[in-house]
């Protein structure tokens, strides 16, 4: 487990150097940054078309300090297939990295994630998910949640969610877990397990957005924290066979013990529309997936 | 093609076109293959596979999902250092599209094989060289074998073009579906140690690696200035002429070893005397040489300009050629459509106005045509052009009748 003072060890280290071209309170750079720290700056980088394509600032200058290939946005699970098994041919035993959006990888890259991981290369994808296509100007993604507003659904999204983390298990692929840019000894811990590993390993990382969530651009770990507090996001970890809740969500099991919903929703403007029926169906389906998530870990044990 | 006394021992083989492109991937050492099934290149990655899991051949096959993700995965394999090699055909060429363009920009070298077809609607999978052709603007050098033994050649020399310092650019190599694919011919196959000797491994560092531990280097991000990409763009277009020396340095050296000699980007029969020339490319040139010599029996003087490469577009040969005839014949078995055939096109802005000129769309769905209608074809429009004077026929549609 990773200790504190081994994060304060980190402290002053630039894995991504000041100056990006991220907006105010951007969650990328914060989870990037746990990444860097779980792996300690050595790691290559495939990035699709997204936010963190733009983020490193414009060549022949780069904030990000890996080596780093920006791929069209379908084929970053297959450059990355093809990459690791060059790379290992050659001996070099060191992480691939796909850090790539929701956009990236439920929607557009979907075929592309779901050969990489029956495939089972030796890849490590991070889905930073912000929950819609931000850097095209906010439009509804496979993973905005039912009734969020965006640019493409201005009355609310009228589907439900992908749950990518769930498919990827029934990949069977040997590590798949969920994560919060909140919780970064969660995060960093699961990233260095993952990388105990051998194979296709997932983190679905939750990654809230202000400009795409129309809120404060100060409430990125608010919003995170909150939605782990209201159970609203699940932290889980499936690890060869055994899935269980992470730390950070255990309490919530326990319906009682969450927060109210509205204290997620009501800091995010995509949501202001929502009627108190509304609210209680996603209600609902918060306590829909919790149960199904407690049977996986029964199933998992 | 000439012949030269051969350095090399070789092995006299009959193979189909697409098993002799498996035979020089082979030969090449390969460290990477993937692709995705596709009448009628298929046989290809088939026999590739046969041989990986044989131990001919030490690669990894990576057995993807789709044309976009094969392409994906050889280009990812480029960048980590490794000779990587795929195949398609048609509407998986169509569906690379856009890894297409991102593979030649980023200066990674890769080989393919197109073995061409028709694109639907109707599903057809016969011949046709439209595929081939519309990757012609993405950066991919683009070569058009004639018979089996030019598939072979062709791929085997791909490698040491595309991974030439001067050029670093992918190689497409284009073989007509079912006519070369799946026809049998005889064939001569150096030996491994001869390929050794004259094709080392790739290095790695050429022109970089993205790894894990490597240097911080960044592929593909914005450019903060726009005429950055301009930049790009006529570096990629100096890579393209310099690829016009290096083939033929390649093409040199490859024919002491193998005593082959080929154009190196065009090659010419019987044209130093001729007044008019057929221009044509792929399988179907072997038919009209035949027409072109029928009607040399005839008294007709007419020769054969059969293009090997379309990009680098062979512009100096062309314009050598065409200047001084009193006619040209281009014959394309493709179609752009609202434009004509597309050699006819490239090739029609450099003959001279005072040279007559025809535009001949045939063979388009895999429609065979055969030497003596060539010969007809020719014949008409030399007989023509002798009649009326310079004539100019930007598309001649040659459509069988169709039975019902």
């Amino acid at each position: 487990m990773v200790t504190l003072s081994e994060l304060h060890k980190y402290g002053t280290r630039k894995f991504i150097m000041p100056g990006t071209a991220a907006c105010p309170g951007c969650p990328l750079l914060i989870g990037m940054r746990h990444l860097a720290m779980a792996l300690d700056g050595k790691f290559a980088m495939v990035i699709p078309a997204g936010c963190s394509s733009v983020i490193p600032g414009t060549a022949p200058y780069t904030a990000y300090s890996v080596p780093v290939l920006h791929v069209p946005f379908a084929s970053s699970p297959a450059v990355a297939s093809g990459l690791v098994r060059a790379i290992r041919q050659r001996g070099n035993e060191g992480p691939v990295v796909v850090w790539a959006g929701d956009g990236a990888t439920a929607d557009i890259g979907f075929a592309t994630l779901s050969g990489a991981a029956y495939r089972n290369e030796d890849i490590l994808y991070i889905m930073a998910d912000n929950e819609a296509y931000m850097n095209t100007g906010i439009q509804a993604s496979g993973t905005t949640p039912w009734k969020a507003w965006t640019t493409t659904s201005p009355r609310g999204k009228t589907e439900d969610r992908k749950d990518v983390a769930l498919i990827m298990l029934m990949h069977k692929v040997p590590y798949v877990a969920t994560a919060s840019i909140a919780y970064p000894m969660d995060f960093i811990d699961k990233v260095r397990r993952a990388m105990q590993v051998r194979g296709f390993r997932f983190i679905h990382l939750h990654a809230p957005c202000p400009p795409g969530w129309k809120m404060d651009d100060s409430y990125t770990i608010r919003a995170a924290r909150l939605a782990v507090e209201t159970g609203a996001w699940i932290l889980w970890e499936y690890n060869q066979g055994k899935l269980t809740i992470s730390p950070p969500s255990i309490p919530y099991k326990d319906k009682s013990r969450r927060k109210p919903l509205e204290e997620y929703l009501k800091i995010q403007g995509r949501f202001a529309h929502l009627k108190p029926e509304d609210i209680k169906l996603l209600e609902q389906k918060i306590d829909e997936q919790w149960e199904f998530i407690l049977r996986l870990a029964e199933l998992f044990k | 093609m000439t012949r030269q006394a051969s350095l090399a021992r070789q092995v006299r083989k009959v193979l189909i076109g697409d098993h002799a492109v498996a035979e020089a991937v082979k030969l090449a050492r390969v460290n990477v293959v993937s692709a995705y099934p596709i009448t009628p290149q298929t046989l290809i990655v088939e026999r590739i596979s046969e041989m990986i899991e044989r131990g001919e051949l030490k690669a990894d096959f990576i057995r993807v999902e789709s044309e976009f993700a094969a392409l994906a995965t050889v280009y990812g394999a480029a960048v980590g250092g490794a000779r990587a090699f795929t195949a398609t055909s048609s509407h998986g060429l169509f569906y690379m599209y856009e890894m297409l363009w991102w593979a030649a920009a980023s200066r990674v070298p890769i080989v393919m094989a197109v073995v061409t077809r028709v694109l639907g609607p109707p599903w057809n999978i016969h011949n046709e060289h439209t595929d081939l052709l519309a990757i012609r603007d993405s950066g991919w050098i683009i070569g058009m074998a004639q018979n089996v033994q030019e598939v072979f050649d062709m791929t085997l020399t791909a490698f040491k073009i595309s991974e030439d310092e001067r050029v670093l650019l992918p190689v497409a190599i284009g073989l007509d579906g079912f006519i070369l694919s799946h026809t049998a011919e005889p064939l001569d196959i150096p030996s491994q140690e001869d390929v050794d000797s004259w094709l080392p491994p790739r290095n790695p560092k050429i022109p970089y690696t993205i790894e894990p531990g490597g240097e911080p280097i960044t592929m593909g991000n914005l450019p903060r200035d726009d005429a950055y990409h301009a930049l790009l763009k006529k570096y990629m277009d100096e890579s393209m002429e310099n690829a016009k020396r290096v083939i033929a340095e390649v093409y040199t050296e490859y024919g002491k070893l193998t005593g082959r000699n080929y154009g190196p980007l065009t090659e010419c029969y019987r044209c130093s005397d001729a007044k008019y020339i057929a221009v044509s490319m792929g399988a179907w040139s072997g038919d009209i040489l035949y027409a072109v010599e029928r009607l040399r029996d005839e008294g007709y003087p007419v020769g054969l300009l059969r293009l090997r490469y379309i990009r680098p577009f062979p512009e100096e040969d062309i314009t050598a050629w065409v200047s001084g005839m009193r006619g040209v014949i281009v014959f394309d078995r493709d179609y752009s459509a609202g434009l004509g055939g597309i050699l006819a096109s490239e090739i029609g802005g450099l003959v001279p106005s005072n040279v007559s000129f025809e535009g001949v769309l045939a063979g388009l769905g895999g429609v065979d045509v055969s030497p003596d209608e060539f010969r007809g074809i020719i014949k008409d429009f030399i007989d023509k052009v002798e009649r009326e004077g310079p004539i100019r026929v930007r598309k001649y549609w040659y459509i069988p009748k169709i039975e019902r």
